[in-house]
């Protein structure tokens, strides 16, 4: 479960990012954050994870009070949560099953099981025959599906993404949100931040929409993506 | 237990993949770490190679036990039992007319002798010891009470001059070997330095999948120790290559003072020390260059 209570980000410029920020998204949920650009929807994403504090306002992710959750207890919070970032942050040195091997690596999961494990993730993403390939021989669509098997690789309860069908063709993001479709399937939360929501066949998801910072409409929230469109 | 040993072999096998990976870079910064380690290694082993050249050379530990002139066949007997009860070393006794004649045949002295009414030379014994000064000055004093025993000389002050001069070496050799080590640690800080820059953005992607600090500290800290490690095993082969060289002329030296003497190189626990010191003296760069840098990477 995801709960903001009056967020407030201010960042050290001066301006403000999100503004008196409320909603709650519920486990096994599947939620677009929307909003055109500079809506906020980064920072919202960014605060989520922990990647940012906020200035005011409390934050709860995962039973975990953010605003109380110490340096040291970030990690483990973060190891719960897939993370799809729009430029995916792949590392380019090694080959997409070493790249889905990082965060099992982190977890000091023993080699064999975590080859298994990188291997059913690359799979899921239709990825296991690139296993050997290096990112920068992928196609934008398999970069994104490539991160995606890293980000859901350690299983976790929440999987966040940021923009992960900007870059992609019509085709290509139809895969990628396929494939968020099936982890929502499985109960895993999916909270997708977008600036494009689009619908998606068997799914009712939340949509928390953002302006200059500020949530639309809190009693919209729950509406299908059609009717904000 | 099995997940700790994944993570620091993990962390260990990627320390080695970017020790490999840029080979230049990282023989240039062990031959620095060699040289540094080599210098004061081999300044010890000098050290300690003189001192073993010294104490081969007998005469220096030479203790000269005068005896009285009224010390009879029973007197002398009694002392050389006493002097051989010490096991200091080799006894050896010098009769008073053995004494005089040996004194004669140096150079100068036959014409100054054969002047003098009689023999003022005494029975005398000469021991060659094989011990610290300090045994020898305890040996003195106890050759001393021995009776009719008139006078008992040791060389002494060469003795100590010459193990002052070992202990001020040694020191010298120390302090050379610690302003090496904070090269060392300081060479480690900056080649850790470069490679966190280098892997930032590893990093920061490691971060934000859950990596704590410890996890993304480690291949840092195993690439200072390993780095660190082998610039000690390269200071072996420096200081081994240069003992074998260096072999044949010194045993020559050797002969030509009458002597054999052949130089000893490190032994195991040495090497042990070189290469374990390495390795400390690059972990403990590594870890103030992460703590530091990782910090400013936030």
């Amino acid at each position: 479960m995801i709960v903001f209570s009056s967020v407030c980000k201010r960042y050290p410029e001066g301006r403000e990012a999100l503004k008196d920020v409320s909603f709650e998204i519920a486990d096994g949920k599947f939620a677009w954050v929307t909003g055109r650009s500079g809506a906020g929807k980064t920072t919202l994403f960014r605060l989520i994870a922990a990647i940012e504090r906020p200035s005011s306002g409390g934050i709860v992710v995962n039973g975990q009070n953010l605003a109380s959750l110490g340096r040291r207890a970030l990690p483990y919070l973060r190891r719960n949560i897939g993370l799809v970032f729009q430029e995916q942050k792949l590392l380019f040195d090694r080959n997409a099953l070493a790249n889905v091997l990082l965060p099992l690596a982190i977890v000091g999961l023993p080699p064999r099981d975590a080859e298994r494990r990188a291997l059913a993730a690359l799979d899921k993403v239709g990825l296991l025959d690139r296993a050997k390939a290096m990112p920068v021989a992928l196609s934008g669509g398999e970069q994104q599906r490539l991160a995606i098997a890293r980000a859901v690789v350690n299983r976790p309860a929440l999987l966040l993404a940021d923009e992960p069908t900007a870059k992609l063709d019509n085709d290509s993001a139809a895969d990628i949100l396929g494939i968020f479709r099936e982890f929502h399937r499985v109960g895993v939360t999916v909270v997708i931040a977008s600036h494009d929501p689009r619908p998606i066949p068997g799914v009712e998801p939340q949509l928390i929409a953002l302006e200059q910072g500020r949530l639309l409409d809190t009693a919209a929230s729950a509406a299908p993506v059609e009717a904000a469109q | 237990m099995t997940s700790w040993f994944s993570q620091h072999l993990a962390g260990l096998q990627d320390a080695w993949r970017r020790l490999v990976a840029s080979p230049l870079n990282t023989a240039l910064s062990l031959l620095v770490i060699g040289i540094s380690l080599a210098l004061p290694a081999a300044g010890w082993l000098f050290i300690d190679n003189l001192r073993l050249a010294v104490g081969n050379t007998g005469s220096l530990q030479q203790v000269s036990v005068f005896l009285a002139d009224d010390a009879d066949a029973a007197a002398i007997a009694e002392v050389e039992r006493g002097l051989r009860q010490a096991k200091l070393g080799s006894v050896r006794f010098v009769p008073r007319d053995e004494a005089l004649q040996a004194l004669q045949a140096r150079e100068g002295m036959a014409d100054l002798t054969a002047g003098l009414p009689r023999n003022p030379l005494p029975d005398a014994f000469v021991v060659e010891a094989d011990a610290s000064p300090e045994a020898l000055e305890a040996a003195v004093k106890a050759f001393a009470e021995l009776p009719k025993v008139d006078d008992v000389h040791l060389d002494s002050a060469w003795m100590r001059r010459f193990d002052a001069f070992l202990h001020v070496a040694r020191l010298v050799v120390a302090l050379i070997g610690g302003v090496f080590a904070a090269g060392l640690v300081a060479v480690t800080f900056n080649t850790i330095r470069l490679q966190i820059l280098a892997h930032a953005e590893e990093i920061e992607v490691a971060r934000l999948i859950g990596a704590a600090d410890d996890f993304i500290r480690r291949p840092f800290q195993y690439y200072g120790a390993l780095q660190g490690a082998l610039g000690g095993l390269l200071a072996v082969a420096l200081v081994t290559a240069g003992g074998l060289l260096l072999a044949d002329p010194v045993a020559g030296l050797a002969a030509l003072y009458g002597g054999s003497f052949s130089l000893h190189g490190l032994v195991p626990l040495e090497i042990a020390a070189l290469v374990g010191g390495g390795a400390l003296l690059g972990w403990i760069g590594a870890q103030i260059s992460v703590l530091i840098h990782l910090r400013r990477l936030g």
